[in-house]
């Protein structure tokens, strides 16, 4: 408390009245009743995800020393995302250096997947948690081999919309959606397109049995993001995965060079 | 996970509030916050409402505890390339309000930023 006007019933930390900075003004003691606090306004302009990007830009620093391309794989449970990265590193780990990290509430079957390629895969539990940060992710680096050269996939909880604003200091974020989900889902879940480089269209080969429209997909993407590419494909069937790994090639170049 | 308290990014992001509080308290040197001035961007990927519903509950225990969290909300802004000129949108896919098109560079809505603090 403050011994001085007594007004100090809301401070309980230590209290240096011989600060230039001291607030009270004691040019107008007791102008305030004793039991109302004096108090300030502080102006800040600080963004609330300030933290996140500290981590997030460390592990950019990290990724970009090592020449690592890495991708930030989002979409909603049962895209077919963990099935698409099996077929992708199986397909790649002979030619590049190859590390996944897997995001999920709960489980390491994801990671058990992976690892079952032959290639290095660490599982994150977010428990509770709805979306991986970069915090996670700067940890989840100790415990994968050091690998240079090459491409990190970073899994997402399956979410399309949490993840969205968390960066984890990728190169790009890639949204999965598949063709037994709506090809509304763009205009539905914004922020997700809006954050994402690429839009993989999956499980083309039941284009067939399905009322899904390619073209509408598309067309609802780029409403959300003009920039935004596209590829269409099956990880069942293998088509159109060439397209896919030749855009991860031309990105560990990009970096590499 | 009870029905009651759903995932939510909100939660997280109410920790990156309060513990932004804290490092003010801390290098500015005071004990106690009455109220926090919070803008939010229409393009922000934010609920308010979330916000508010978390805020009380991160905040207990911290020097923010019992403050009074105040949203400002921020339109969301973006320049049309075929009118060239700058529009409002409410969102991400929004069309130009004028003349419909979707080539929209966005300039202003997506930031989740502390204006001000009532502290003692």
């Amino acid at each position: 408390m403050c011994s001085i006007c007594g007004c100090g019933e809301h401070e309980t930390l230590e209290h240096d009245h011989h600060d230039d900075h001291h607030h009270h003004d004691h040019g107008a003691l007791h102008a305030h009743a004793a039991d109302l606090p004096v108090t300030r306004m502080v102006q800040i302009e600080q963004n609330i995800m300030a933290k996140n990007q500290r981590y997030a830009d460390a592990n950019r620093q990290f990724f970009a020393e090592r020449k690592l391309f890495v991708i930030n794989l989002v979409s909603s449970p049962g895209s077919g995302k963990t099935s698409l990265l099996v077929k992708t590193v199986e397909a790649l780990k002979a030619e590049m250096p190859v590390a996944v990290i897997e995001g999920d509430q709960q489980t390491g079957l994801d990671a058990e997947r992976i690892k079952a390629t032959g290639v290095a895969a660490w599982q994150i539990n977010t428990g509770k948690g709805c979306h991986l940060d970069a915090h996670a992710v700067g940890h989840a680096m100790d415990h994968l081999p050091e690998i240079k050269n090459g491409v990190l996939f970073i899994e997402n909880v399956g979410n399309l919309v949490c993840p969205a604003g968390f960066d984890l200091g990728e190169a790009h974020k890639v949204v999965v959606l598949s063709t037994t989900e709506g090809e509304d889902k763009p205009l539905k879940y914004p922020d997700m397109f809006h954050a994402a480089d690429l839009m993989i269209l999956n499980k083309s080969d039941l284009l067939p049995y399905v009322d899904f429209s390619v073209a509408k997909a598309e067309t609802y993407a780029k409403q959300v993001h003009p920039g935004i590419t596209s590829l269409t494909l099956s990880a069942r069937s293998g088509e159109g995965l060439e397209a896919w790994y030749d855009w991860l090639r031309a990105g560990v170049a990009r970096v590499s060079a | 996970m009870s029905a009651s308290t759903p995932p939510m990014h909100e939660m997280s992001l109410c920790e990156g509030l309060v513990q932004s509080l804290e490092e003010q308290a801390m290098t500015q040197g005071f004990h106690k916050i009455f109220a926090v001035w919070l803008e939010i961007g229409a393009l922000a990927t934010v609920e308010p409402d979330a916000m508010l519903f978390n805020y009380d509950i991160v905040a207990r225990g911290t020097v923010a505890e019992g403050s009074k969290l105040e949203i400002i909300a921020v339109p969301g802004k973006a320049w049309c390339m075929n009118c060239s000129t700058p529009v409002t949108i409410s969102r991400h896919g929004d069309a130009c309000p004028a003349c419909g098109s979707y080539q929209l560079q966005l300039l202003d809505g997506e930031q989740m930023r502390i204006k001000q603090i009532e502290v003692a």
